[in-house]
């Protein structure tokens, strides 16, 4: 039985056609939650997908988190339904205190669009349970916030209880620890900046994005 | 005694007499700064238009032809591709990041008024030496502001280039083409019928942003930097997040069939959309201005018509559709407004609310139909013979080869990297390749059709300063060059025409030759013209730029099963250069870094060109070559540099005997990786198709050498290419 995933639309995004195709290419189904509903129906798991939220006025992610979708998203991941945030997702996230820290501007102050090789240091998480230690992730990333930047505490506590997911090998950004995607204490809910749906197509220079996307859906399927 | 209105609105005396002509009266204030606008240089083109009519437009592929606010192709399995190229010229000097952003913005709603969606935007740029100040800022902001407003908008950019030269202090380039996907059948044309069908105003309010846009920047040269400050409030504002709201709104009451007729807002605000949504449909159109929503106190009303504020399109609707084309405006935020009524008879009607005091009338078609046509004098410049007895073979030996080769080289990548280059997963080639390839999926399905899109924006200012007419003609032939080298087929063309000041003989002269070169390349490449751009008087305290006709060229992959071989040869792979021996430095990059700008250029052979685009392609779709690379800017030189620092895998060349042959950009030469069990069998199909052809050498090991010219380290060639732009603009941003 192949799981339904909803992927959340904001004024704005722009990642959650690519999200669609990538999860319903590995047998999902999707639903596209428009964010001024308060219905997410039946779905079995929720993408976050990356773009520019509400023009990332104020900050990115700072007005989407008051959505109605966002509402109930929220408790959908307190009931321990899996949530994903990738890129502008992961910022919501944040924002909607779902995941600890927050995203800051790049440290060289510039946007940067490039595949870089990811390491996955967790393979105990909803998104990187199909992955393995040791075996690096070619992933583009795509933003002008993607620092990822949190308290010293924060940082402890995400290392001590294994809640870091995946690392730049060659930081782009200035994310504090290498941080390239994390989870919240449950594991239920994972940010990443890299974006995986851009990484699922031969054509496109790199199939590595499949794993996070297959460990995704079989925790959705779950 | 104070200037005429008429003049400081841009207008000469004899447009004046036109309009009273025109009218059977004066003009008042609003229907003079309505004609201004559209009669302006940059709207009307009427310095280019005799000249632009000789352009071939015809074609099997085409749809829609110039004219429109798009080209549209077919491009098989009843999916059409919209696409078009634009410039932002003299407000990018101003006011670098708001000019290229609007820039952007501009283009792709040139794009979504055609029903399609915007899929992707290639940026060809122009800009003054990074070691001259401004330049930098100019160019600094430039791409911040295309990399700020196409991320967010939504669109990826997949290539361009940037180019910077002297010519271009004072005036830089800021063109930029985008394509857009549509199914077909929802093909929308810009006019308005249907007698008393509402014209409804989407998007944002209008300020007085951008007034005068066309006619105050766009339509003059830059003088002296106190009086262009002046000239800041002309450059328009842009807002990503209006336009992506304001594109789902559109594309959704398309696809529901609601909307007659759509227009963008562009040049000359409301009187261009409304004039010529009007005039194309053969009817009139009253036009209320105080139900304009504005975002500024006491505009009055010519400011409203010509205001250029961004993000706003205008819809031709039924009265029974306005209920369903409010509500899907404000399920995307979009404000609509009811502004006008189309009417029978051909006049466009300014009224203060649509039964009130008319403030202005004027036949809609004269702002188009009777925008002025000059035939501008013309004449070769006075010392073309001694101009081209000065040429760059005459110039000394290089006291440094290799450091000559290495200051060729530049890696783009502190550039394209601050774009998006891979949005909506059809990215196989983005920037950096010899042309971009998409994958071609269908608009509404989103089923894979198995083939591909190929772009690739080219030009060549210093072939064109040397010679216009064959200048352009080069760069369309290398064009189609670029397609064969990822296995395209071309199929339309669209063009931007950047030069100076047409009141220069000179100038005029070199458009008119510009104009035939691309014609001759395009009949002879079965090439249509589907759409263009002029931008005039780009010129700086009376220095006009070197001419630059840019063009965009899209063809057809038929089978796209892996990506196009690309430029990494591998260790071990034999190297072959295909084409005519090179011949001539005048033109070439070397020659300019020389500072020798004079000369001739070798003819075009078109039937070798042919014969070598044909070749290429074959080998490319029969996967018979690990690398291919076409030799353009920097000779071969700098195109088996730029294939070992791509790969990171070191040559030995020979048979490239002097700097002549080495830095020569004479036409039609292709460089192939070939590996070594498929040698014998690419050289037989080379040798039955009677290709000239040359085997120079081995890709391997760590040094760039050429036998007897230069031995160089591979690593320092890369860090030179690499560290270039980055240095040159000493990292970082100071825009924001």
């Amino acid at each position: 039985m192949s799981p339904t995933i909803g992927v959340i639309v904001f004024p704005g995004s722009n990642c959650e056609q690519d999200a669609v195709e990538a999860v319903k290419d590995l047998g999902a189904e999707t639903q596209l939650l428009w964010h001024g509903s308060p219905e997410i129906g039946n779905v079995d798991g929720v993408i976050i997908p990356g773009g520019f939220a509400h023009g990332d006025y104020l900050r990115p992610g700072a007005i989407a988190r008051f959505s109605p979708a966002m509402e109930s998203i929220v408790d959908f991941a307190k009931k321990g339904g899996p949530v994903v945030g990738i890129c502008n997702g992961f910022q919501v996230l944040t924002e909607v205190g779902l995941l600890p820290g927050a995203l800051q501007k790049n440290i060289g102050l510039k946007f940067l669009c490039k595949t870089v090789t990811l390491k996955v240091v967790s393979t105990n998480s909803i998104l990187t349970s199909q992955t393995q230690i040791g075996v690096d992730l070619k992933i583009p990333i795509n933003h002008f916030e993607g620092n990822y930047t949190c308290s010293e505490d924060t940082l402890n506590e995400l290392r001590n209880n294994d809640r870091i997911l995946l690392t730049y090998e060659d930081n782009p950004n200035g994310s504090m620890g290498d941080i390239a995607g994390i989870c919240n204490k449950e594991r239920n809910v994972v940010g990443l900046m890299p974006h995986p749906e851009r990484a699922c197509h031969d054509l496109l220079g790199s199939t590595d994005g499949k794993p996070l996307l297959q460990s995704f859906l079989e925790s959705a399927n779950g | 005694m104070t200037e005429p209105l008429h003049r400081t609105l841009g207008l000469t005396d004899p447009e004046l007499e036109k309009i009273i002509e025109i009218l059977g009266r004066e003009p008042n204030h609003l229907e003079l700064a309505m004609y201004s606008v559209m009669w302006s240089e940059h709207c009307s083109y009427k310095s280019s238009r005799v000249h632009l009519k000789r352009l071939p437009t015809e074609g099997e592929h085409v749809l829609v032809g110039p004219g429109e606010n798009a080209g549209v192709i077919d491009v098989g399995d009843d999916i059409a591709i919209a696409i078009r190229i634009e410039s932002h010229n003299h407000p990018s000097y101003i006011e670098p990041y708001q000019g290229a952003a609007t820039g952007v913005g501009g283009i792709i709603r040139d794009i979504f008024t055609m029903g399609a969606r915007p899929i992707a935007i290639m940026d060809p740029l122009r800009f003054g030496p990074l070691e001259d100040a401004r330049s930098k800022w100019v160019a600094e902001g430039v791409v911040s502001g295309i990399s700020g407003y196409g991320n967010s908008v939504g669109v990826p950019n997949i290539g361009g280039e940037t180019v910077f030269d002297q010519t271009y202090i004072g005036n830089p380039l800021v063109n930029v083409l985008c394509l857009g996907i549509l199914p077909k059948d929802r093909l929308v044309l810009g006019q308005a019928s249907g007698i008393g069908n509402l014209a409804v105003l989407l998007g944002a309010t209008t300020g007085r942003d951008g007034i005068g846009g066309v006619s105050v920047l766009a339509s003059a040269g830059f003088g002296d930097d106190e009086a262009d400050a002046d000239k800041r409030p002309s450059v328009q504002v842009g807002d990503p997040f209006e336009e992506k709201r304001l594109i789902e709104c559109c594309l959704e009451l398309l696809d529901a069939g609601l909307v007659v007729g759509i227009q963008d807002l562009g040049g000359a605000g409301l009187s261009c959309a409304a004039s010529e949504t009007a005039s194309r449909g053969g009817v009139g159109m009253d036009f209320d201005v105080s139900a304009v929503p504005q975002r500024e106190l006491g505009m009055h009303p010519y400011e409203i018509m010509t205001s250029e504020s961004q993000e706003r399109m205008l819809a031709i609707v039924t009265p029974d559709n306005l209920e369903q084309v409010t509500a899907i405006s404000k399920k995307w935020e979009i404000r609509s407004s009811v502004v006008g009524k189309v009417t029978e008879g051909g006049l466009l009607r300014i009224m203060d609310g649509l039964n009130g005091t008319v403030l202005g009338e004027v036949p809609a078609i004269s702002l188009h139909e009777d925008a002025p046509l000059y035939e501008r004098p013309l004449a070769p410049p006075d010392d073309l013979e001694l101009f081209q007895e000065d040429t760059a073979e005459q110039l000394p030996k290089p006291k440094d080869i290799g450091e000559d080769l290495v200051n060729l080289l530049s890696d783009l990548e502190w550039v394209t990297s601050q774009y998006d280059s891979q949005l909506f997963l059809n990215t196989v080639v983005g920037p950096g390749g010899d042309a971009a390839v998409l994958r071609l999926k269908d608009p509404i399905s989103g089923r894979e059709t198995g083939r591909g899109l190929a772009v690739t924006t080219d030009g060549n200012h210093r072939w064109c300063a040397i010679n216009p007419r064959l200048g352009t003609a080069m760069s369309v032939a290398e064009a189609v060059l670029n397609l064969a080298c990822v296995g395209a087929e071309p199929r339309a063309l669209v063009n931007c025409l950047n030069f100076g000041n047409p009141e220069n003989p000179t100038v005029m002269w070199q458009l008119s030759e510009a104009v035939d070169g691309m014609s001759e390349a395009c009949r002879e490449f079965d090439l249509p013209v589907v759409g263009g751009n002029v931008s005039l008087y780009n010129e700086s305290q009376g220095t006009n730029i070197d001419p630059t006709p840019i063009v965009g060229v899209i063809g057809v992959i038929d089978n796209l099963d892996a990506p196009p071989p690309g430029q990494k040869w591998s260790e071990g792979d034999r190297l072959i250069v295909i084409g005519p021996e090179p011949e001539g430095l005048s033109g070439s990059a070397w020659a300019f870094e020389q500072g020798h700008r004079k000369g001739i250029l070798r003819e075009l052979n078109y039937d070798i060109h042919k014969k070598i685009c044909e070749i290429t392609r074959e080998l490319v779709q029969k996967k018979l070559v690990t690398a291919v690379h076409d030799v353009s800017v920097g000779g071969i030189g700098v195109a088996t540099a730029e294939m070992a620092i791509a790969s990171g895998v070191g040559c030995s060349l020979a048979r490239i005997s002097s700097h002549e042959a080495l830095f020569s950009e004479s036409s039609s030469r292709v460089v192939l990786a070939i590996n070594p069990d498929e040698l014998t069998n690419v050289e037989e199909i080379l040798t039955a198709a009677e290709v000239p052809k040359a085997r120079i050498g081995l890709a391997h090991g760590d040094r760039f050498t050429i036998k007897g010219l230069l031995d160089l380290e591979l690593q320092s060639m890369k860090n030179k290419w690499k560290s270039h732009l980055p240095t040159a603009f000493e990292g970082g941003t100071t825009q924001g």
